[in-house]
């Protein structure tokens, strides 16, 4: 239904396929957060890589720093309908820390976990094949603690709810488990050019 | 045998409600008031999400708290601040109609709510346009007869610009157990006891004292700063970050 009087004038002219439907550009850095934003020293900082209940890896951040860092420049589109594009992270590749931990993944979902208690979900194979990352910097800079700094993932082809800040954990789960947003009204996958913004979009 | 497809739960459907009223609030929101073809409950504090298409087909979405209380009369009153460089907000203010349908779903969100059965007492912290989630939940309060203890910090540039003023100063001088504290960025206020400064650690401090006891819940709304001085300064006063919810404009 076309609305009386709406012309619009987000379109993006050459940029436009790469806004997903019902987003809009912007050119700052929106933060998005459901509590506090927690402050984490890196000295304190660590991250465990679980097979359900059971730890099977961890890195200090000294650690985490030396695993090999890959840079990555993306579009991303939060589900409050704001797309940003040309973000440039740099980070340590899921393939990378897998590799790491020679672990062979024993189930195909994960749930990243973080150190306000966030969780979400997040199929294998969207973390895997280059396609995410812990990033540490973002735009050649550590990443901030409003945006997830020290560390958040980065799965850029889907919601940014998906990319958890200040994250310290990934855990392999016999199920497909749901997260906080997804727990609470948010699709439990989020693809934004399938507009999988609420549950059962 | 089970048909999954047949099992599978529906998603929160659009749908084309018609606006009914449009009242000026300040000199920078209006409310209006929509009345789905299909009404909805919320909780208070939910949202809906609002979609605006044009002749082509480009569609641009966003979403607002729902400012009204659940339950009444099956309308959902939105009170949307006009932002200079938006594209929705000033379509509202400047082109929408009482009688234009707008598509719009709901509700939806299920972190920044508040119900009966959470109890309190309650801390709500607003700036500006961020008061609206928290004015359902103390509508919703009143409407219920709740005597939850419950505080209101709001922040707002002059004193013509504190949404839902005559409404929440009745509400404070009710005796139910609601109490207002103001501050004004950019003004002074006609009662005694507020403030005219940016939100800081101080004004905090004195809100949880004007408590009875701690609050159980925390609810901070408004712009990424103001959220995280608020939210900064609740933790140093000693409040446990579990308990406190924030809610930061998007754009």
């Amino acid at each position: 239904m076309a609305t009386r009087g709406f012309t619009g004038r987000g379109r993006s002219g050459s940029e436009a396929e790469r806004i997903p439907p019902g987003q809009h550009l912007v050119e700052d850095f929106p933060v998005l957060s459901a509590g506090p934003t927690p402050r984490i020293y890196p000295e304190k900082w660590s991250f465990t890589l679980k097979i359900g209940p059971k730890p099977v890896k961890m890195w200090s951040w000294a650690e985490f720093n030396a695993l090999p860092q890959t840079k990555a420049t993306r579009d991303i589109h939060c589900v409050t309908a704001w797309s940003k594009l040309n973000t440039s992270w740099e980070g340590v590749l899921i393939d990378d820390l897998l590799a790491e931990a020679g672990v062979e993944a024993p189930t195909p979902y994960l749930l990243a976990h973080s150190y306000d208690g966030y969780s979400t979900n997040v199929p294998l194979a969207d973390l895997t094949g280059g396609r995410a990352m812990i990033a540490l910097r973002y735009e050649g800079k550590p990443l901030e603690p409003d945006h997830g700094g020290p560390a958040r993932l980065l799965v850029p082809h889907l919601y940014f709810w998906k990319s958890a800040k200040w994250i310290n954990g990934l855990q392999f789960t016999e199920r497909d488990e749901p997260g906080f947003w997804e727990l609470r009204g948010y699709h439990i996958y989020g693809d934004p050019w399938r507009e999988q913004r609420y549950t059962n979009d | 045998m089970t048909d999954a497809s047949a099992t599978r739960k529906a998603s929160v459907p659009w749908q084309n409600a018609r606006i009914v009223r449009i009242v000026r609030q300040t000199s920078r929101i209006k409310s209006f008031f929509f009345a789905p073809p299909h009404p909805f409950q919320h909780l208070a504090g939910q949202h809906v999400d609002l979609r605006l298409t044009a002749p082509d087909g480009y569609s641009a979405v966003r979403s607002y708290s729902i400012a009204s209380a659940p339950g009444s009369s099956g309308e959902i009153e939105l009170a949307v601040e006009r932002l200079d460089d938006g594209e929705v907000s000033p379509f509202l203010h400047e082109v929408a109609e009482v009688g234009d349908e707008i598509e719009l779903r709901g509700p939806l969100g299920g972190h920044f709510i508040w119900t009966a059965a959470d109890g309190g007492p309650l801390l709500l912290i607003g700036g500006g346009s961020g008061l609206v989630p928290l004015m359902a939940m103390i509508r919703y309060r009143r409407s219920i007869g709740s005597d939850v203890p419950t505080l209101l910090l709001l922040s707002s540039r002059t004193w013509e610009d504190v949404l839902y003023r005559d409404e929440l100063l009745e509400l404070d001088s009710s005796g139910d157990g609601f109490s207002l504290m103001l501050t004004l960025t950019r003004g002074v206020s006609a009662r005694s006891g507020d403030y005219s400064r940016r939100i800081d650690a101080a004004m905090i401090e004195e809100a949880l004292a004007r408590l009875p006891v701690a609050p159980r819940h925390v609810f901070i709304c408004g712009s990424n700063p103001f959220v995280n001085t608020a939210a900064d300064a609740s933790l140093a006063a000693g409040l446990a970050a579990p308990i406190i919810r924030t809610e930061r404009y998007g754009t």
